[in-house]
């Protein structure tokens, strides 16, 4: 099968410091990939170059065997690849509604849209609402109130919500779970197998290892800004995968498939 | 359903039931009103402040030819105020917007009389002089990425400089514009109903307010602008593109001073480049926050700057007819100020 999305040799400095050194990545369509590391290992690097947030100084990336160039973030979001950043890249103070459709707002039909650019507020109301209790999310009263009066969990469900909604071919989850209670990190976990079921591809970072292994069809580990292997989560225990990825145990290079 | 974890087993048990806040003291719901309600406070401050003034004035007060005659003193300032509204949720500030006015009315009165140009296209090239000016901050706000209160504190010198300099600070004298081009004095043609004077410079300011409303708050551009000011990251994460966005604002806002200095030319007859050394930029600041723009971007109604011009006009107006020093005013205006300021940071923490 030929991978989705391909990413090889990707380099990415900042001043002295290299926070990608000669990266490859893989995804394939319809799989779960988990990409884990230390800290500072350049997971972030990575996904940031992939869904266009930095600009590698060196590599090619391939979307479907078309090498992209994505200058911005909303490149990549119009190339169908949707991103949930771990600072959720809200703005607080804009409505619930206002913040699913941010950046791609939809016009009321006839001359008030076209002339007069007037928003089709009911309509992406709707629509989001409509998303939300796909999540079951609506303990959300009132699809209007700003963000910033929301918990942390409900503003991971918003975010989420709009990857969802909008991701056409891969959906980027960076540290999902991270600021979630154990029931919400639960409906999280449920709504990643949900849209995998839909056919698209999850690359899912993070660090709560049960959750990985329990989600994931393989597991990226990222080592030194590169990728040190990746492994099937039925071959390998959490405590290899951790021995992995901070260099206390040398993988056996066969695994790296 | 996915394989629950042994620690998630009792998840099915657990209670349903949402964290409910029905106990909400009165003054929590005063936040919460105010939070989605930025313009209700200048509006009450206005309320309250026509009342005042009138009980200690009574019918002298009262009368629509000394409401309207507010009216016509906050033109310039708040259609100025509603540029500045435009900078200030991007979370920037213009502190050139006053000269900007003055050089595109120096312009527009030289175009008029000294050049004999016809009257539309002089005041074609005041809009272009004072677009021009606001790109140029734009500029250099969002691609040289130099913080805005330098870059127009910069602008502001220099612009005021070439008004100088190009105009040699001479007037030209309101009979040579009436002869050579009435179209520039367009606003200052009234329209009496009774004892009410309605400038067209008036109603200008109004139709401007209510455009930009209508902008901010209906449309794509208008959302994209909150975003911006509120956390400009995230917005470029969004996928809006912010640079433009900022470009764009302060564009407008220099095209939207040329619409002011048309309305002052018509509000003082003549063109005076002395009127540099007014403070206008500080004026629409002080209309701007006194109706609850925050100085921190993304928060507040373009209803409450118009309000806040209102309220600076109706202090001013009641103060003098009682006969004070009108030092009490600048004091006065001045106490507002912080009000306004302290009562947005208590609405902000409605979010904690």
């Amino acid at each position: 099968m030929e991978p989705l999305l391909t990413a090889r040799g990707i380099v990415k400095r900042y001043g002295r410091v290299t926070a990608l050194d000669q990266s490859d990545f893989d995804l394939y369509p319809g799989e779960i990939l988990a990409v884990i590391g230390d800290n500072g290992a350049g997971k972030s690097s990575l996904i940031k170059a992939i869904s266009g947030a930095i600009h590698p100084d060196e590599g090619e990336i391939r979307l479907e065997g078309q090498v992209v160039n994505f200058r911005s973030p909303l490149q990549a979001r119009e190339a169908g690849i949707e991103t949930v950043y771990q600072n959720l890249a809200l703005s607080p103070a804009l409505s619930i509604a206002d913040n699913m459709f941010l950046g791609r707002e939809i016009r009321k039909s006839g001359p008030m849209g076209s002339i007069f650019r007037m928003l089709d507020r009911p309509k992406m109301a709707k629509i989001a609402r409509d998303k939300l209790s796909e999540l079951g999310l609506m303990t959300i009263q009132n699809i209007n109130q700003a963000v910033e009066t929301l918990s942390g969990g409900q503003r991971q469900g918003v975010a989420v919500a709009r990857a969802a909604a909008f991701g056409s071919k891969v959906i980027i989850l960076d540290e999902p779970t991270a600021a979630l209670g154990v029931k919400e990190s639960r409906k999280v976990l449920e709504l990643i197998l949900d849209v995998r079921k839909r056919g698209l591809p999850i690359v899912l970072i993070s660090h709560n290892m049960p959750h990985v292994f329990e989600v994931a069809d393989r597991i990226h580990i990222h080592r030194l800004g590169k990728r040190l292997c990746v492994i099937n989560p039925k071959d390998y225990t959490m405590s290899d995968a951790v021995a992995f990825m901070t260099g206390a145990k040398v993988p056996p290079e066969a695994a790296a498939a | 359903m996915t394989s629950v974890q042994e620690f998630e087993k009792t998840l099915d048990q657990s209670d349903k039931s949402v964290a409910s806040f029905e106990d909400r003291s009165p003054l929590r719901r005063i936040q919460h009103f105010l939070h989605s309600t930025p313009a209700a406070i200048p509006a009450i401050v206005l309320i309250f402040s026509i009342i005042v003034f009138g009980v200690l004035k009574g019918e002298r007060f009262f009368t629509a030819g000394t409401l309207t005659l507010i009216l016509q003193q906050i033109a310039v300032v708040g259609i100025l105020g509603a540029a500045q509204t435009l900078v200030i949720l991007t979370a920037g500030i213009d502190l050139s917007i006053g000269v900007i006015m003055v050089i595109s009315a120096v312009v527009m009165g030289n175009c008029a009389v000294t050049y004999g140009m016809p009257a539309p296209l002089a005041v074609a090239a005041g809009f272009v002089t004072g677009t021009l000016c606001g790109l140029l901050n734009g500029f250099l706000v969002s691609r040289m990425k130099l913080p805005p209160f330098i870059v127009t504190l910069g602008t502001w010198n220099i612009v005021m400089a070439a008004n100088f300099i190009y105009s040699a600070n001479a007037t030209i004298r309101r009979a040579d514009i009436e002869t050579a081009a009435p179209l520039l004095g367009f606003f200052g043609i009234s329209l009496k109903l009774g004892s009410a004077v309605f400038t067209l410079g008036v109603i200008m300011m109004v139709i401007t307010v209510i455009v930009l409303w209508y902008g901010l708050n209906h449309t794509a551009w208008g959302r994209h602008v909150y975003a911006v000011g509120d956390d400009p990251e995230a917005a470029e994460l969004s996928g809006i593109r912010v640079k433009k966005v900022l470009l764009g604002v302060y564009g407008l806002a220099g095209a939207i001073a040329a619409l002011a200095a048309w309305v002052s030319i018509g509000r003082n007859g003549s063109i005076s480049p002395s009127w540099a050394v007014t403070d206008y930029n500080l004026q629409a600041i002080t209309a701007a926050v006194i109706g609850g723009i925050s100085l921190f971007g993304g928060r507040g109604s373009i209803l409450g700057t118009l309000f806040g011009a209102l309220i600076v006009g109706v202090v001013s107006m009641g103060l003098n007819m009682l006969g004070a020093d009108p030092q009490w005013k600048v004091l006065l205006t001045g106490v507002l100020i912080i009000s306004a300021v302290g009562v947005d940071q208590w609405i902000r923490k409605v979010a904690g």
